[in-house]
């Protein structure tokens, strides 16, 4: 039995370090990315990204003043039981997300949509959002927060299969162009791309691809990881950088996740997770042992399985 | 190109402001008070008495809601600080200006040229973008205090007008010039020349958007 208040006292440490600290796979990423670009204006720019990083972890503040919107990706073990089950959980996801915004503190960024009603404490109606995931084995409970930020840099398009990989790389372009201009999707990004699925799901999957896979990760279909490694080349050949300004470095890196779709469609998403790509994870086990990380490794064999049945002695044997 | 660093009053005078040129690193030092959507509607749609005597004490509009906290003893804990996107207030910065006569608009993106010339020149203003975007670390290094926080009970703390009083507080950018120039659209037009070979090979979509566009020259905003 995993005690909820070990899973609220990780929550809210989780809470502070993805607002404070950059994942290491994205800072390395960007270090390499400032070495290369010669733009006299995003060269400063990413300088001074980088100072950024360094002043919020000395200084123990948020590193942007967007904090985002906080969430949580809960994934657990086939043997995971919490103390209180799932709804003491979610409490304790929510009391973490309001007492972490006035102590770190976070920007209470969530508001009702229409009444703007604003809580000062980023809880609401749906907020905030906790999805789940689980493994096949295991006694654990992973805990992800990501503080996505930003209201650009996102689209959706529904694509068909004659649109082909040249659609796709269209509008993968078109999306980078658009929000790239004036820097409104905060780049150079993690970008991800959703395929297929239905509208929502196809969301989810990009979403997902951005900020719950690392700089430097992979799918692990060859054919996908080939395309990932064209199209971050392809982002960074428009010639445009950090804040829109001309440059070299405007994808750290390209995931793409993609999910089964209807035999007519092919939906498809972009994402950029930007240059403050907030994302802390911890899994706690029953005994009290509580390991932190930075890579949500979401997307295992079992998460993206095509088949009916998950044999659990492929699985020992991996 | 070699990058300029200039320290900036947040009550400048017309020669500094006339001074700056595109792509200039600002520092600024002073009163700055952040104001958006909340405090656009509030002061000109619903008419409410603007609380700071503007310009005198400060000439800078932010475009920001701060990582910040009101304590329960009334005093405040301020984190982080970035702008939030500017093209979205157009609607209310040309009578915002001629009332308050701001000078330095500070936030994310700038506007566009057409802007500038419309209301921000006529009005000796300039717009400074924040860098990054975010660096809300070391933006938040610059606030030396908060001065006051107004509205916040009627428009929540993201939404208040913060006072906050900075010290050499940046980096700053310099976006748009007296002769009502953008950076941003420099920099379009230089990357513009590049994209036909980079979407060589690709075609327009099967299904159509309504409202889209090829012309690649085109901006989301405004």
């Amino acid at each position: 039995m995993i005690p909820i208040h070990l899973i609220q006292q990780t929550a809210e440490t989780l809470m502070d370090k993805a607002a404070i600290e950059i994942p290491q796979d994205y800072l390395d990423g960007l270090k390499a990315a400032a070495k290369t670009e010669d733009g006299d204006l995003s060269s400063f720019v990413l300088q001074a990204m980088l100072e950024n990083y360094e002043a919020a972890k000395e200084d123990r503040r948020a590193m942007c003043g967007d904090t985002g919107v906080p969430r949580w990706y809960v994934k657990m073990g086939n043997e995971a039981r919490i103390e209180g089950g799932p709804v003491a959980l979610e409490a304790a996801l929510r009391r973490a997300t309001a007492n972490a915004t006035t102590g770190v503190p976070l920007r209470p960024n969530r508001v009702h949509p229409l009444w703007r009603t604003d809580h000062n404490n980023n809880v609401g109606i749906g907020a905030p959002e906790i999805e789940y995931g689980f493994e096949p084995q295991g006694e654990w409970i992973d805990l992800i927060t990501v503080h996505k930020g930003g209201l650009f840099g996102t689209d959706y398009r529904m694509l068909f299969p004659s649109d082909g990989i040249q659609g796709i790389k269209r509008f993968y372009l078109d999306s980078l162009v658009a929000f790239g201009k004036r820097g409104l999707a905060c780049q150079p990004a993690i970008i991800g791309i959703g395929l297929g699925g239905s509208k929502d799901t196809c969301m989810v999957l990009g979403k997902r691809a951005s900020v719950l896979r690392t700089v430097g990760s992979r799918n692990s279909d060859p054919k996908i990881a080939a395309m990932e490694d064209d199209f971050k080349e392809l982002g960074n050949s428009i010639g445009m950088g950090a804040m829109g300004f001309v440059g070299k470095n405007m994808v750290i890196d390209c995931n793409i996740e993609v999910g089964y779709c209807h035999t007519g469609g092919m939906q498809m998403s972009v994402h950029a997770f930007c240059l403050s790509s907030r994302r802390a994870v911890a899994r706690i086990f029953p005994d009290g042992r509580v390991e932190h990380r930075t890579d949500p490794d979401w997307f295992t064999a079992y998460q993206r399985r095509e088949g009916i049945e998950w044999e659990m002695g492929l699985e020992a044997a991996e | 190109m070699k990058i300029r660093e200039v320290t900036l009053s947040t009550t400048p005078t017309a020669e500094a402001i006339a001074d700056l040129r595109l792509g200039d690193i600002v520092y600024l030092d002073g009163l700055i008070y952040t104001a958006r959507e909340g405090v656009y509607m509030r002061a000109l749609e619903d008419q409410a008495n603007i609380p700071m005597e503007l310009p005198s004490q400060s000439a800078a509009n932010f475009h920001c809601s701060p990582a910040a906290v009101i304590r329960e003893d009334g005093s405040f804990d301020l984190g982080a600080v970035t702008a939030t996107a500017s093209f979205r207030f157009a609607k209310w910065l040309p009578e915002w200006m001629a009332r308050t006569g701001a000078r330095l608009i500070i936030g994310k993106g700038g506007m566009s040229s057409k802007d500038y010339k419309e209301y921000f020149v006529p009005n000796g203003a300039v717009y400074l973008s924040t860098v990054g975007y975010g660096t809300g670390a070391l933006l938040g290094r610059g606030v030396e205090t908060v001065e006051a926080v107004h509205w916040h009970e009627e428009l929540g703390i993201a939404q208040a007008m913060w006072v906050i009083r900075a010290r050499r507080m940046g980096p700053f950018i310099v976006a748009s010039n007296m002769q009502g120039e953008c950076l941003f659209e420099r920099e379009n037009a230089k990357i513009v020349k590049n994209l036909d070979r980079v979407y060589e090979g690709t075609k327009p979509a099967v299904l159509k958007r309504y409202g889209e566009t090829d012309d690649r020259s085109d901006e989301v905003i405004g």
